[in-house]
């Protein structure tokens, strides 16, 4: 393969908060081609938000260390300067957020919305920028563009707002889009036709995504490859078929049964018992090993490392044979 | 916009009815004759009614309200009882002053609060955020008339550097001899709101900035001047509303302060009223006063969209 698009090593997301420091991000490593999909599936607060965060440097400098590497197209994103940063951001990776309802400013219409980043990153002329902003909206499908650019985002739908920020985010056609959670503040039948767009938008423009969701399904629908991140770290990662069809670490088999779908009315759903743990007292070894039915007191000496298992899937479980069958 | 402008002129008007009868009522309801005032302590029954009469007071309140009513929409406020001159001229007189002054002290208010406020809570916590709050604090609660004396020793009496009261006696006196008079009154009066002011700009902002669009902006590459000009947006409309407030307090809340410099405006002419009982008098300024109120909640109110277009559907 050709060098990668993003290559992210040993990053590690820590926050000063009163409990003392805590990692939300421990020493990930991943790399992304260019035009590849990235699910990056996990509970809530497993990290996965803070590194789409830390990727787009938008971690408040007062309160966030930052260590480790992030390369973009040859670049360290982490060495790059203030102004270099802010033409980093939106320009060539831009991002797409849960909340639509509040990630829009409520008092700017969708069009100078988007046409004020157009202008930011490039446009020479405000006409330039409105025309650009109008053809953005014809292809994320909002109908009637020409009347709906002049909204404000109180005016439209939940779903025609997420398309609105989809269209924000495309204008300026990043190399590598960040999607955190697009679809979970939206109803069922309007989260299908988003995930649909992004999909047949990704494959249009070609851009590099990483997905964040903590819905197996929608990571399943969309991504190239998965990871499963825990408390801070990626447990397993693979191509989305591999993973999903046979996942090797034990709380990438709990997500996938922890579900709804195929269960029957009064049958219990099978679930991971516990809760993620508090970041500011992680347990020593690995972090899962209190809610896994397979842990041993070996799994609590030391963190795990990834290690390869199976043709392209890795995963950081000592319960772990090589050939990818769990120990006995 | 224009149906908007229309709606909002409509609702003043039951406003400014209701603010008529309590101007009237409340003055019915203050103890003391205002008859004994004019009258010669000994007059006869006859005079104290023929003056009665020709003062429309012999009439029931209801009758008295609705003839008041009626001539004050046609722009006549009736005789002042102690000077006899009609009080609509005795009013329109002080309001020039007490406009110049307000003007003035709510240009010192705005720029100082405006921008104290958003130096605070772009820094909240920090040793400028605690200056600035510290500053808001005294202004709020340092009463105006001790400032207005204190400010009188300092200026007038130690350095002789500005007039202690008044508004000058020379007609002809100019723009700057006419802002030395008012440079201290200005000040007192402006202490409270640019407290008020930098306070809630303060708040505005830091809770602006907390927003998720703040971060939304950033991550598509928005320098932080532009960022401000979004923040300066999202804070207008309640910031114009604190302001509106603050303005309608100037003109109707400076009683003390004029007493103090002894300008003579309309909160002078209110305390005279008062003393002297001039019922005419009072009512017509306390109205006047009133309706200034429901005249800057209407600016605001028609200016707020401007910003926010979501407060039209309201």
């Amino acid at each position: 393969m050709s060098t990668p698009l993003l290559k992210v090593a040993d990053l590690t997301v820590r926050f000063r908060t009163e409990k003392g420091t805590i990692a939300a991000v421990n020493g990930i490593n991943l790399e992304l081609q260019r035009g590849q999909v990235l699910g990056v599936i996990g509970e809530s607060g497993s990290g996965k938000s803070v590194t789409l965060r830390a990727l787009l440097g938008i971690l408040p400098p007062r309160k966030t260390q930052i260590s480790g590497a992030i390369t973009l197209d040859g670049r360290n994103v982490l060495s790059l300067t203030k102004r270099e940063l802010s033409k980093y951001r939106g320009g060539e990776v831009s991002m797409i957020f849960q909340e639509p309802a509040t990630a829009l400013d409520p008092v700017f219409t969708i069009g100078q919305q988007i046409t004020e980043t157009v202008m930011r990153h490039g446009a020479t002329t405000k006409a330039k920028a409105r025309a650009r902003a109008l053809e953005m909206l014809d292809l994320v499908k909002i109908p009637d563009a020409r009347s709906r650019i002049d909204n404000y985002p109180h005016e439209l739908s939940g779903g025609m707002r997420q398309r609105a920020m989809i269209a924000l985010a495309l204008s300026t056609g990043p190399k590598l889009l960040l999607a955190d959670e697009p679809t979970t503040a939206l109803d069922a039948t309007v989260q299908i036709q988003v995930i649909l767009l992004l999909r047949e938008l990704q494959r249009e423009l070609g851009m590099a995504t990483i997905f964040v969701t903590h819905d197996v399904g929608v990571a399943a629908e969309i991504s190239d490859r998965i990871a499963v991140m825990y408390a801070g770290r990626i447990v397993e990662t693979g191509t989305a078929s591999d993973v999903l069809k046979t996942p090797r670490h034990p709380y990438t088999n709990g997500l996938l049964t922890s579900t709804v779908i195929g269960a029957r009315r009064g049958e219990t759903i099978d679930c991971i018992a516990g809760m993620p743990p508090d970041l500011a007292a992680m347990p020593q070894g690995c972090a899962f090993a209190p809610r896994c039915p397979l842990a041993t007191t070996e799994c609590t000496a030391a963190v795990p490392m990834l290690k390869k298992s199976g043709a392209d899937q890795f995963v950081a479980c000592i319960r772990q044979e090589a050939d990818g069958r769990h120990a006995a | 916009m224009l149906g908007y402008i229309l709606k909002r002129l409509l609702h003043a008007v039951p406003v400014a009815l209701a603010v008529s009868v309590i101007c009237f009522s409340l003055v019915q309801l203050a103890p003391g004759d205002p008859l004994a005032v004019v009258l010669p302590a000994d007059a006869s029954q006859e005079t104290v009614d023929a003056v009665k009469a020709q003062y429309g007071l012999d009439r029931p309140l209801v009758v008295q309200y609705f003839i008041w009513l009626g001539n004050v929409v046609t722009g006549d406020f009736g005789k002042s009882i102690a000077t006899g001159r009609p009080v609509l001229s005795e009013i329109s007189n002080a309001i020039g002053y007490s406009l110049s002054l307000a003007f003035l002290a709510s240009l010192m208010a705005l720029i100082v609060g405006l921008s104290l406020g958003m130096l605070a809570g772009y820094t909240i916590g920090s040793p400028v955020d605690k200056v600035a709050s510290a500053f808001a604090i005294s202004g709020v609660s340092i009463p105006h008339y001790w400032l207005g004396i204190v400010l009188v020793v300092i200026f007038s009496v130690q350095l002789n550097a500005l007039p202690a009261m008044g508004a000058g006696t020379n007609p002809d006196a100019g723009i700057l001899e006419r802002l030395r008079f008012m440079i201290l009154p200005a000040v007192t009066l402006a202490a409270m709101p640019a407290g008020i002011v930098t306070r809630s700009v303060r708040a505005l902002v830091a809770e602006t900035l907390a927003r998720d669009f703040v971060t939304a902006l950033r991550a598509k590459g928005l320098t932080e001047v532009q960022i401000f000009g979004h923040v300066v947006k999202n804070s207008a409309p309640t910031a114009l509303a604190v302001i509106g407030v603050q303005m309608g307090y100037l003109m109707a809340g400076s009683i003390l302060v004029e007493t103090v410099f002894s300008w003579p405006g309309t909160g002078l002419l209110l305390n005279s009223a008062i003393l002297t009982r001039d019922i005419p008098l009072l009512q017509g300024t306390i109205l006047v006063l009133a309706l200034f109120f429901v005249a800057m909640n209407l600016i605001v109110d028609i200016l707020q969209p401007l910003f926010d277009p979501r407060i039209k559907r309201i």
